[in-house]
């Protein structure tokens, strides 16, 4: 990777500004013009370095519902649990993990209330019992992933 | 694999539980803030209003913590990071939130959460991503986690994943 890249990725990790020209102003901390960090940027998030841009919205705090959830599928079964979960629209992520849970996925609903039905919908229609594992506490984590 | 940072949260939500300039604001950058000199003016012009009122709000939005941060999110396969483990942690519940605060602060650990046991099958509380260029990198910094806790640590596991088996992220639903 190119070293301007590299100061751009680690820059924009940082609390980018809001501001009337905060490319610019974020391009000159890094010696670049401004057209030259929006093509680069560009660039970064077409080739997928970047996988977005922007402001990162906290759902609860928005009034939505989230949370992580396992089930336990034998390999059999897998696929069509699988199926079954990805096909909620709420489902926003879905990973397969080395343990016995072996599907953890997680939800984001409109409504706190729609967690415990989407929970329940799956559960019935997969035939496995769900693990509802809401955060309770989460704790600060600093800047990561200086390249 | 993605963090599960990137997948921070959004949702649809409904109409009544959200100030509708927020909301607007909202649906017009949950995709990505505009790549445009003045991003902020493109989004006022969207909607219609004054920049000054796009800026103060997302500014409140910053401030009441509805919007963690501005920024760019790093796909961390591209930087070489391919091994993430979810490693889970069985610590008495009276020292969580200490250690948290003390694990959080590690330089490889990204997403740091207390969440509920599941007695017997699942008697974990404290879940910590760790990410590494590798599994044997990964299990070291478990390791050091491991002596940072001492006898805190009553027990863990690290799950790794295999496959992404949806990755859409969150999208709010767009309203008329």
């Amino acid at each position: 990777m190119h070293d301007i890249d590299r100061n751009i990725i680690n820059m924009l990790q940082e609390d980018f500004p809001i501001s009337d020209h905060p490319y610019a102003e974020v391009a000159a901390r890094v010696g670049l013009t401004e057209n030259d960090l929006l093509h680069r940027l560009e660039l970064l998030l077409q080739d997928r370095t970047l996988t977005r841009f922007g402001p990162m919205y906290h759902a609860e705090r928005l009034g939505g519902g989230l949370t992580l959830a396992a089930i336990a599928v034998p390999e059999h079964d897998f696929q069509r649990v699988a199926d079954i979960v990805n096909g909620f629209p709420e489902v926003a992520h879905n990973y397969a993990r080395e343990h016995a849970l072996n599907m953890w996925f997680v939800l984001a609903t409109e409504s706190k209330d729609r967690i415990g039905e989407v929970l329940e919908a799956i559960e019935q229609q997969a035939g496995y019992h769900v693990y509802n594992m809401p955060k309770e506490e989460e704790f600060f984590v600093g800047l990561k992933f200086e390249v | 694999m993605q963090s599960l940072a990137g997948l921070t949260d959004q949702t649809p939500f409904s109409i009544n539980s959200f100030d509708p300039i927020d909301r607007k604001i909202v649906e017009l950058t949950q995709e990505g803030l505009p790549l445009t000199p003045q991003p902020y003016h493109a989004i006022a012009d969207q909607i219609g209003i004054p920049v000054s009122v796009v800026k103060q709000r997302m500014q409140n939005m910053l401030d009441s913590g509805v919007i963690r941060r501005i920024g760019a999110v790093p796909n961390h396969y591209k930087l070489g990071y391919t091994a993430n483990g979810m490693s889970v942690w069985d610590v008495p519940d009276y020292m969580v939130t200490d250690i948290g605060q003390i694990i959080g602060q590690l330089a490889f650990v990204s997403h740091c959460y207390r969440r509920p046991r599941h007695l017997p099958d699942w008697p974990y509380n404290f879940f910590v991503m760790v990410h590494g260029r590798s599994r044997e990198e990964v299990q070291e910094k478990v390791d050091q986690i491991a002596a940072t806790l001492g006898p805190y640590d009553r027990g863990h596991t690290v799950l790794y994943s295999t496959a992404i088996l949806k990755k859409t992220g969150l999208r709010l639903r767009k309203q008329e």
